[in-house]
């Protein structure tokens, strides 16, 4: 089988001018009496893409799956599907399939008579129908439970019953609301790869709404990361976590350190900060559209600060304080410095050996530092 | 839990137990009585049994009482999904409050004014009373009790089940017959029941909405008891209470076992 990675590498659709979109909701507003569930929205999605939708509860994010599916009907704006406008055609007929969240597998069917049902729908030969079930019974491995009921089923089985259903039909896009939500951790974790194979193999476009950020890392081509009804950031995995575009991006996805700052000094690729109490930061890119004395927000990831009981020599950025707080993690260490202008600063070092040279404790003076490409400026 | 039994105990499962049953008891026993006097006992016989059979006049109104029954119970399971479907799904429209309000409120009326308001409802109209004003009638008060035991059912049905097969191709006629119905049919199986024990053994609406020709057994049996018990009578409330217990038993062992099948079908999934 070719590896995942030869294939992945190179898609990337979303920076090809020419690419046509496959998924586009134009403008697209939700609302259910007084509450907007999705707000003036825009979103592109490419054909084959492993698309996720993350964010908190009540983000909007199923809604914009159920609009998809046909299940609602957005109050404004469009959303097109392959050059076809969607507006008005019921569920039943659009060209997308959708796992649910709690499976919603037939109870009084078996296995078999599951993963038939949208086939029958279509009008297909019976012959044809056993050959795709058997087909797909095949893909999720569960060849020995075709005559089982749901309920003679594991959760793990169910979920993979629900997932052969809903990809039986080759539908255009498949859409999965929190595919994984309802498994245990390990289960998850493998389920996840299974689940990027699939999508490979079937060379689907996949839509998937999930609230677990790591599992949208580890899966998805592209992230938009919602919130009140609004995506806040559109981009891949690692543009999501090394470059955040806005405070709620950063605090969402992973830990981060804030630190609140005015625009001191601008040249070609630095900027000076100056922290309330005058610290002073200086910053490589990222700030290049932040206007002077214009106040700013430096962000900077836990894992790209060093801590240490001296100054570095070459340090360009390092504060001082006192460790706060220390928490031993096995494969790293995190640490809670107070800065001397009583802000605490998250930092954690990899314990890539197994004593450490310079063992720091508590209410130790040590310093926090790092480079100037380290973080990143953002306005809003 | 306590679960020694107690004197205080066994005392008071027995006075309840001989409050609810003794009189049943001594209906059945005297069915046998060889004596023609009802409350003297002459010996084992099955007479009265196979003289019940020679009434015609109570195998008619047995035949009209199962008639009733059975069509009675039909329409209003049907009402009653309907009404309970409608009720559960339709959330938003003007006056649901009421609406239920107003689908449950039979349950609770008395049956002498449901009968006689009906009674009135077939006069004003000129409908001649007989089978079909009795069938109307139980439609009207078993419709309710159908939509109670069905919306019940209802109001847990996970509606993805709908969404998924409409996701899958199935428009809504068809994801109704094809999953909806098929899942709540034990409810309406029960419905259905209910409403057929209720028309068999209601006395009070009948009368009132019956007519010539259309005597249900409960009526027979009550127009019969005033000129006295006869042995008779007892012989055929004990196949009533025959025919009823079958059913019930029945129906409670399929379900239990229906629920351990399902516990071990779990289990067993469960361990893989």
């Amino acid at each position: 089988m070719k590896s995942l990675g030869s294939i992945r590498r190179d898609f990337a659709p979303w920076n090809d001018p020419n690419a046509k979109p496959y998924i586009q909701f134009d403008n697209v507003t939700k609302k259910f009496g007084d509450f907007t569930a999705v707000n003036n929205l825009s979103l592109t999605i490419f054909e084959r893409e492993f698309f996720a939708l993350l964010g908190a509860s009540g983000c909007g994010k199923s809604t914009l799956l159920r609009m998809l599916a046909g299940f609602e009907e957005p109050t404004a704006g469009r959303i097109l599907l392959d050059g076809q406008d969607l507006r008005g055609i019921p569920p039943y007929r659009r060209p997308v399939n959708m796992m649910f969240q709690s499976y919603a597998l037939f109870p009084h069917m078996t296995v078999e008579k599951n993963i038939a049902f949208g086939l029958k729908q279509e009008g297909m030969a019976k012959p044809d129908i056993e050959k795709r079930v058997a087909d797909m019974l095949k893909l999720v491995k569960l060849e020995r439970f075709a005559k089982r009921k749901p309920h003679q089923l594991s959760g793990g089985q169910r979920q993979r019953v629900a997932l052969a259903r809903s990809v039986a039909k080759r539908p255009k896009v498949l859409l999965l609301d929190e595919p994984l939500g309802a498994l245990d951790k390990k289960l998850r974790e493998e389920t996840q790869f299974e689940l990027m194979d699939l999508q490979q193999e079937l060379g689907l476009t996949f839509v998937v709404v999930t609230h677990d950020q790591e599992e949208a890392m580890t899966m998805a081509d592209r992230i938009a990361i919602m919130d009140k009804g609004e995506v806040m950031q559109v981009a891949t995995p690692p543009e999501v976590y090394e470059a955040p575009t806005s405070r709620f991006v950063a605090h969402f996805v992973g830990n981060v350190n804030m630190f609140e700052g005015k625009v001191a000094e601008q040249s070609a690729n630095t900027t000076r900060i100056t922290g309330p109490s005058g610290a002073q930061i200086v910053v490589e890119n990222g700030g290049a559209n932040a206007k002077a004395d214009a106040n700013i927000v430096f962000a900077i990831r836990p894992e790209k600060i060093r801590v240490s009981s001296k100054k570095p020599a070459d340090a360009v950025n390092a504060l001082e304080g006192e460790v706060y707080d220390i928490a031993y993690l096995g494969d790293m260490t995190v640490y809670h410095v107070r800065l001397d202008d009583g802000q605490i600063v998250r930092a954690s070092a990899l314990n890539a050996a197994r004593v450490t040279e310079d063992p720091l404790t508590w209410n130790d003076r040590a310093w926090v530092s790092f480079r100037p490409d380290a973080g990143v400026v953002l306005a809003r | 839990m306590n679960t020694t039994w107690s004197r205080f105990n066994i005392t008071s499962i027995t006075l309840g137990f001989a409050f609810l049953y003794l009189p049943i008891v001594l209906l059945v026993v005297f069915s046998f009585n060889e004596s023609k006097l009802v409350t003297v006992w002459g010996g084992f016989s099955t007479k009265w049994y196979v003289s019940l059979f020679h009434n015609q006049g109570l195998m008619d109104a047995a035949w009209v009482t199962i008639r009733v029954g059975l069509i009675s119970a039909t329409v209003a399971t049907v009402l009653g999904t309907m009404g309970a479907l409608a009720l559960t799904r339709y959330t938003r429209f003007r006056g649901r409050v009421l609406f239920s309000g107003m689908i449950f409120a039979p349950l609770v009326m008395p049956d002498v004014i449901t009968g006689l308001s009906l009674l009135l409802l077939f006069v004003a109209i000129g409908m001649d009373r007989g089978m079909t004003t009795v069938i109307l009638a139980h439609i009207t008060f078993t419709m309710c009790f159908v939509a109670v035991v069905v919306q019940s059912r209802l109001v847990s049905f996970d509606r993805s089940l709908e969404e998924a097969a409409m996701d899958l191709g199935a428009p809504p006629v068809k994801t109704f017959f094809q999953i909806t119905l098929p899942v709540i049919l034990p409810a309406i199986v029960s419905g259905w029941m209910l409403a057929f024990t209720l028309s068999l053994d209601d006395l009070v609406i009948a009368s009132f909405a019956s007519g010539p020709g259309a005597t249900t057994l409960p009526m027979k049996i009550y127009s019969q008891v005033r000129l006295g018990v006869t042995p008779e009578i007892n012989a055929a409330c004990t196949i009533l209470i025959a025919i009823v217990t079958v059913g019930v038993i029945i129906a409670s062992v399929a379900n239990k076992r229906r629920e351990v099948q399902r516990q071990l079908d779990e289990r067993a999934a469960q361990r893989g």
